[in-house]
């Protein structure tokens, strides 16, 4: 098993600030490329302090390694007078990844904005970009409930802006943007209302605290009230179904930067904070939380892997395709937390490891190809295999691991999660997790047999190789879903650390 | 009835709250939903700020208990609750939510400033700010295999 250790290198002044530089680091970088004179600077900035941001995402974990939990007292200010960040292994696998997809977001975003966005926004868009980041890593690592929320918007509001930017290409960005605004305006409100009656109950904000006086109060109406209201808000920004459908629209018509980013991170974001709140502060040993997760998260994640794999196998647009098949990803990792044992947990968080590396894969092939082309259908790409063979054959890999082809990051994941619900006496979740992965085949195979046994029609526009600054990236993350695939030690031991650290030693 | 009376802070938030949405999700006029969804944001304001009042509290500001106005408030709160809350006798509302709420106000208005200018845009490419149409336009192009980039 590779440990934590073997990646933390930094001066103690950096490795003692850490949860706060993850988040001001880019925060200020947004702030610096706001006002930097051209686009190449942002561009510069941008990758800057999402490295830097890697970087202390790894000073991190090396604390977590060795502390277990990293609290971090924002001004020296201890709770329940101040805001405190908490970082678990938890938090640390999400901060890692967050950071490092969007540092290969902002590596692919010097060639990509060029063709996407308007040349006299790249600069703010590299704001809004770095905003995005900073917001997400934030909650992350917070251990308040009310900061997440803060940080939920921060990242939220840059989004609708940065979807909205796709506008030159084409104009549906801006109702996709619109949609979501107001979707995810509404999820955020729930979940402030809901923090608002668990406040009200416990007198905290605190999550840690709220946890511990949750479990005095019993069956209390009004924590159940809060934890629905939570549930329903963050679901709204999960895209959990069958709150998901402001995501189609979004993933489709946005610049493929964003799809990149927002598919591998943001929604695993809101749905880490749902997790957060099931395990960590309504345990689910109480009543209400095991019904919800039985009888209401575990079907919907069920009808979520099935509906919405149907649906992306009868979708005629490339992207929307993908888009459709994340919120039937996010079904899978769902099913795998509904089960409620550690073992199911990681399962989940595995497979939330592998679908954003498999999903930032496909998305950036897609994208790489779509610079100089303005194909959209799945017959638009009808021959690109043959156009442009490095690209569209890193969109192979990604797309044989999103069916679950052994070899690949996907098919671990999907195994293990197999193996958990086989171990909890769950035989349907084996029969859903079987069926969705034959719509998968489905669906990638429709879009693969568009790119590589079609010829494209006489006349039409042709696909070109996406650039080297595309391809260098791309298939770095094409290489990591085959590596994960053979040797999975790295992300399980990861997503193993992570649930323990969630489940705190429950079964 | 009584208990309608007593939680009469909770009837009007549920009122605009539901109020909000329903404008948010009646209308396709874009400015109007933004109107919806800041009614709805606000109704969250009164929700925490109503939760923070303690009855018969004040403005959480120390007060010298010496000076005319504490004397004043001290007096106003009467010998019981000055019995109880000791030699101040003047009792503070929780700032907290107050706190809180200031912040998500803020929340509140750069999305406010998002959606109206994403809706200034969506006129610019669209030239109207109703839903139907917007749609109408979409589908024409989709049924055609279109794109249009924004002007």
């Amino acid at each position: 098993m590779i440990t934590f250790e073997a990646f933390y290198a930094a001066p103690p002044a950096l490795t003692a600030h850490a949860p706060a530089l993850l988040v001001v680091g880019p925060l200020i970088g947004a702030c610096v490329a706001a006002l930097s004179p051209n686009s190449r600077w942002a561009w510069m900035i941008s990758v800057g302090s999402t490295i830097f941001a890697v970087w202390m995402a790894l000073c991190l974990a090396g604390e977590v390694a060795r502390q277990g939990v990293v609290n971090y007292y924002m001004g020296g200010f201890a709770p329940p007078l101040g805001i405190a960040f908490r970082i678990d292994a938890l938090g640390v696998m999400m901060a890692l990844l967050v950071s490092s997809v969007s540092a290969a977001a902002a590596l692919y975003s010097g060639h990509a904005l060029d063709a996407e966005v308007r040349s006299s926004k790249h600069t703010l868009f590299q704001a809004g970009f770095l905003l995005c980041v900073a917001g997400l890593l934030g909650l992350v690592s917070t251990g308040d409930a009310f900061n997440a929320f803060v940080f939920l918007e921060v990242s939220s509001i840059g989004t609708y802006a940065l979807i909205a930017a796709g506008e030159r290409r084409d104009r549906r960005a801006l109702p996709a943007a619109f949609n979501y605004l107001i979707m995810g305006t509404i999820g955020a409100t729930f979940y402030v209302i809901g923090v608002g009656f668990l406040y009200a109950a416990t007198g905290t904000l605190n999550m840690a605290d709220i946890a511990a006086r949750v479990v005095t109060l019993g069956d209390s109406r009004m924590v159940q009230a809060g934890f629905a209201f939570i549930v329903v808000g963050l679901g709204l920004k999960a895209a959990m179904f069958p709150l998901h459908g402001w995501l189609p629209g979004a993933y489709a018509h946005a610049p493929s930067l964003m799809n990149i980013f927002l598919s591998a991170t943001a929604t695993k974001a809101a749905l880490y904070l749902m997790v957060r709140f099931l395990f960590g502060v309504f345990e689910p040993g109480s009543d209400f939380a095991y019904h919800f997760m039985a009888w209401v998260l575990g079907p919907l994640a069920g009808a979520a892997a099935v509906i919405c794999s149907i649906q992306a196998a009868f979708e005629k647009e490339f992207r929307r395709v993908l888009a459709f098949s994340s919120v039937a990803q996010v079904g899978y990792i769902l099913l795998g937390l509904s089960i409620g044992t550690t073992a199911a947990a990681s399962a989940g968080f595995l497979h939330l490891l592998a679908h954003a590396l498999m999903k930032a894969t496909l998305f950036m092939a897609v994208g790489g190809v779509a610079l100089h082309f303005r194909g959209r259908t799945l017959d638009d790409f009808a021959g690109a295999g043959r156009d442009a063979p490095w690209t569209m054959a890193a969109f192979a890999t990604g797309a044989a691991s999103l069916i679950g082809i052994p070899l690949t990051a996907g098919f671990l994941s999907k195994w293990r999660l197999i193996e958990a619900s086989l171990a909890a006496g769950q035989i349907w979740m084996v029969v859903v997790i079987a069926i969705s992965s034959l719509l998968a085949l489905a669906y990638a195979g429709r879009m693969l047999e568009a790119i590589f046994f079609r010829t494209a029609a006489p006349g039409a526009e042709r696909a070109k190789e996406a650039p080297l600054g595309v391809l260098v990236p791309l298939w770095i993350l094409a290489g990591f879903c085959v590596w994960f695939g053979i040797d999975a030690s790295l992300p399980e031991s990861i997503a193993i650390a992570g649930a323990q650290a969630l489940m705190g030693g429950r079964p | 009835m009584s208990a309608v009376l007593t939680h009469f802070n909770y009837v009007a938030v549920i009122v605009l709250m539901m109020g909000g949405l329903y404008i948010l999700l009646s209308t396709g006029n874009l400015v109007r939903r933004m109107i919806g969804l800041a009614i709805f944001q606000t109704s969250t304001g009164l929700f925490y700020i109503s939760l923070g009042k303690v009855s018969g509290g004040t403005a959480a500001i120390t007060l010298d208990a010496v000076s005319a106005e504490g004397q004043a408030l001290a007096a106003r709160a009467g010998a019981e609750q000055v019995a109880r809350y000791g030699v101040e006798g003047v009792i503070y509302s929780n700032p907290l939510p107050h706190v809180l709420i200031l912040t998500a106000i803020v929340v509140g208005v750069a999305t406010l400033a998002v959606g109206l200018a994403i809706a200034v845009r969506l006129r610019e490419a669209y030239g109207t700010i109703e839903t139907d149409e917007i749609q109408a336009l979409d589908r024409v192009l989709t049924a055609a295999g279109q794109v249009e980039p924004a002007p």
